[in-house]
């Protein structure tokens, strides 16, 4: 893995916390004062921010940055995320996922707009809460210091020198500066992890050290208590590093010893002269016997030479004191500080559980997918290859081995079984569009002054990721429109007796093998006598055309159309509903609108759940193997000749218990034969079509039903109207899917276009 | 032998640096995403040096810290906090819960090899 993978896992992750973001915002917009949320919310800006800064997204990162310091006066009750608040925070956030697509694609961003909103971060992080501070402190000033009375700054006066009086390589000894430094670890320092010997050891690596261990606190064996410090160190470095990196040795032990830093003269130390204190070297295995120190003194024609001795000593000699805390866990004595925390831990590792228990997340992996689509890819040819195999042992053995046949059937159930749970992979829950969608009605909300709120349902629907994606442009188009069009302005609410805000309804659920999503809109709904005179002026309908409320409602699935009077900016973009139904139906889908006046609007969009399989009834028709989707139909019935009714010059009727029912002839329609079959003589297929009315489908006989692979018609050979695509069947012939709400509309019209239809493509 | 460390981050972008930087370094990485998988896999990782995030859900780094110097066998571990706050109040409670260290966001590959090197042996 290289950094531009992990750039490119980053981003995806900023999706993620983006999405987050916005879902805890709206939240809390909604009431949801839970502490967990705001902190979702603020630890969703903070990682986007630290990831930020990794790469270097300097834009980003201060954004983030003053969006964070808000939040984190929310977080910590400083301040109230009431709707004022919460309506800068939801732009903040919209400005930090463009700021976000600008680091990714290089795109550019509004920056009038996201400085205006850092403005205004600022003034609620400042004007509220005076005292909050808007900007951390810098590093090296925030370290307290809570217990260091030794250490006093006072009356020191850094000395300058410079750096070009020393070659890098060779430091010239004689005129480095020597820092006496006093180093006394208290036992918080071990009980958190350090190590003196590590910090000596960082220390000697600055220069010339000598090193000189003060034991005298060390009490009596018996006296001793192992997870105390007693040791302290006195340290003369010759360092030309200066007084800042001796400290940041000691960056991580600073609260927990008694340090002091002294220059001694710059040229003080020269080998003869007197040092501070002399170096000892000591012998640790008397620690075993007396806590009596043997010092000697070490010859200064030596001192070189026994520089690294006394290194090694120091360092030995903080090892024990690290030796002394293990000692002590084996002997297993009770700390004093184990008892001291254990109530606070024990509640915080209570509340930690009850969170686990509440987002029990089950672990996930990340996937290509190209190799998902693969590997349903695989499991289709799969599926037709267990057909295939099925049927010629069928053909083969007609009496059929029951020990093959029942493991024909097995392999039959597993086949369906890991297509489903191939199908599965690709589900995905509908949130993330509905999520971008909030973002769309804040948009079209201020672009419109109009209030709204959006609210959505059954997010966590699952549906297969290719309809997702192909989901988000229609439903946008349709947000803006019932925002735009569907709901009135506040004032126009008001009068109607409305509440001033608008609501805007989205809601996805299951229903018999589809996912429906239902746009609903509480606005003025549909202004019927708008639409027809828009139609009439468009040549859509005659003047004097009898159309049913219906009727006139999906008119605005026509071409071109357009009530608005005039093309506005957000709605008119050069797309109409006509263009949204053909999505929605190029994805298998169909879309419906019901609407009541004053009341408002409703969309209804039915969708398939997968691309890649259906279960399907198979047919004959005029000797073809047809397929039709099983989800459209409602019933089979024998046709008895007493129920059918001809009516009009070519129509006929069936009656299914008391209610008449038109006739489509499948294979008149699709132009497989010239002349009406004899109803009597086929099978009626009960089908409910997109207006929710139903019509019988006439096909000669039913051969079964079964899952079918669905093989795009368009990639292979071309759109043909009426088909909706193709399958392999388990004989490895070819069928043809049947599109039913096409077969219908054109039954309307009689037949589908002869140069178009199927007798025309062979 | 290889010196092990326990990462305990919810970033999934600061872990893949973690884990690339650390193994480019010579050490062998074991990685949790919050504090709660952290105290899980803690036995079974028995790492040499723990770096870890401070906001973190289900468990942040604070308790986590907490956590870890409960156990007998790790209580005496070095423990890095990474964290993006620099201030002085985010430090200390760290310090306070049990942090031998810190290493202050932006990420940088040689600040964190430092920093463990810092407190390893």
């Amino acid at each position: 893995m290289d950094m531009n993978e992990i750039k490119e896992i980053f981003f995806q992750e900023c999706e993620e916390q983006l999405a987050e973001l916005e879902s805890g915002l709206l939240k809390l917009n909604d009431g949801d004062r839970d502490p967990e949320t705001v902190n979702a919310v603020f630890r969703a800006v903070h990682s986007i921010k630290g990831g930020a800064g990794a790469f270097g997204l300097d834009d980003l990162v201060s954004f983030a940055h003053v969006f964070e310091t808000t939040l984190d006066c929310v977080r910590s009750n400083r301040l109230d995320p009431g709707p004022e608040v919460l309506k800068v925070m939801l732009k903040s956030a919209d400005v930090l996922a463009d700021l976000t697509n600008a680091a990714r694609d290089g795109g550019s961003v509004d920056e009038a707009r996201s400085r205006q909103l850092i403005k205004e971060l600022e003034a609620l992080a400042n004007g509220e809460v005076p005292q909050a501070s808007a900007a951390p402190e810098p590093v090296a000033k925030a370290a307290p210091v809570a217990v260091a009375p030794v250490v006093n700054d006072e009356g020191f006066q850094p000395v300058a020198f410079s750096f070009d009086d020393f070659e890098a390589d060779e430091p010239a000894l004689i005129d480095m500066p020597t820092y006496e430094i006093v180093f006394k670890p208290k036992s918080d320092l071990y009980a958190k992890g350090n190590e003196a010997t590590l910090l000596l050891r960082d220390l000697s690596r600055l220069g010339e050290m000598s090193i000189h261990c003060d034991m005298d606190a060390l009490p009596a064996l018996d006296r001793l208590s192992p997870e105390s410090a007693y040791f302290a160190w006195k340290i003369s470095l010759k360092t030309d590093k200066g007084e800042d990196a001796i400290r940041t040795v000691f960056e991580f032990a600073e609260w927990d010893c008694d340090l002091e830093v002294t220059l001694v003269a710059g040229e003080a130390a020269a080998p003869g002269e007197e040092l501070p204190m002399q170096p000892v070297p000591f012998d640790l295995s008397i620690l075993d016997d007396e806590p009596a120190v043997s010092v000697g003194v070490i010859e200064e024609e030596e001192q070189l030479a026994a520089q690294q001795e006394i290194r090694d000593a120091a360092v030995s000699a903080a090892a024990t004191a690290s030796n002394v805390l293990q000692m002590a866990q084996s002997a297993n004595r009770a700390p004093a500080e184990k008892s001291a925390g254990a109530a606070a831990s024990a509640a915080a590792q209570s509340a930690a559980a009850q969170q686990a228990a509440a987002s029990a997340a089950t672990p996930t992996i990340r996937v290509d997918l190209d190799r998902v689509d693969r590997l349903i890819n695989l499991v289709g040819e799969l599926v037709i290859n267990q057909a295939m195999l099925s049927q010629s042992v069928v053909e083969n053995d007609a009496n059929g081995t029951s020990s093959i046949n029942m493991g024909l059937e097995e392999l039959q159930q597993l086949t369906r079984e890991i297509q489903d749970s191939v199908m599965a992979i690709r589900a995905q829950p509908v949130k993330p569009v509905f999520q971008r969608m909030s973002r769309i009605v804040r948009e079209i909300a201020d672009m419109t002054g109009k209030s709204v709120r959006l609210i959505t349902e059954g997010e966590n629907t699952e549906v297969d990721k290719t309809v997702i994606d192909k989901l988000a442009e229609p439903l946008t188009h349709m947000i803006r429109n019932a925002v735009d069009h569907g709901l009135e302005t506040p004032e126009k609410r008001l009068a109607a007796g409305k509440s001033a805000e608008g609501t805007v309804r989205l809601t996805a659920k299951h229903r018999s093998g589809r996912i429906v999503i239902e746009l609903a809109d509480d606005g003025a709904g549909i202004n019927r006598e708008k639409v027809r005179q828009k139609a009439i002026d468009n040549d859509l309908i005659a003047a004097d055309a009898n159309l049913s409320d219906e009727e006139i409602d999906n008119l605005i699935f026509h071409a071109g159309f357009s009530t608005a009077d005039k093309i506005s900016d957000i709605s008119g973009r050069g797309v109409g509903m006509d263009v949204v139904k053909r999505s929605i139906q190029a994805l298998g889908g169909r879309i419906n609108i019901s609407s009541k006046p004053g009341h408002g609007s409703i969309f209804t969009m039915s969708l398939p759940l997968t691309l890649a399989v259906l279960d399907g009834m198979v047919v004959t028709v005029a000797n073809q193997t047809l397929v039709v989707p099983l989800t459209a139909i409602v019933e089979t019935l024998q046709p008895e000749a007493a129920a059918i009714h001809s009516f009009g010059s070519n129509q006929r009727l069936i009656s299914i218990r008391n209610s008449f029912c038109p006739l489509v002839d499948v294979g008149r329609i699709l132009n497989f034969r010239a002349s009406q079959a004899n109803p009597v003589e086929g099978v009626a297929l009960l089908v409910e079509s997109e207006g929710g009315g139903q019509r019988a489908l006439m096909v000669d006989a039913i051969q079964g039903q079964r899952q079918v692979v669905i093989k795009s018609l368009e990639a292979n050979y071309t759109h043909v109207p009426g088909i909706a695509a193709a399958t392999i069947l388990g004989d490895g012939r070819v069928a043809l899917i049947l599109d039913v709400d096409t077969i219908v509309a054109a039954s309307r019209g009689h037949s589908l276009k002869p140069e178009m239809s199927l007798a025309a493509a062979g | 032998m290889k010196k092990r460390v326990l990462t305990v981050d919810d970033s999934r972008t600061i872990r893949n640096m973690l884990l690339v930087t650390l193994n480019n370094a010579g050490f062998e990485t074991i990685q949790a995403e919050d504090g709660v998988e952290g105290l899980e896999v803690l036995e079974e990782a028995n790492p040499d040096v723990i770096v870890t995030d401070i906001n973190m859900p289900r468990l942040d780094g604070f308790g986590f810290i907490e956590g870890v110097r409960k156990n007998d066998r790790y209580r005496a571990i070095p423990i890095l906090v990474l964290t993006t706050e620099s201030d002085a109040e985010k430090k200390n409670r760290a310090r306070q819960a049990g942090a031998t260290g810190w290493i202050v966001k932006p990420f940088d590959p040689t600040k964190l090899i430092d920093a463990i090197e810092r407190v390893t042996a």
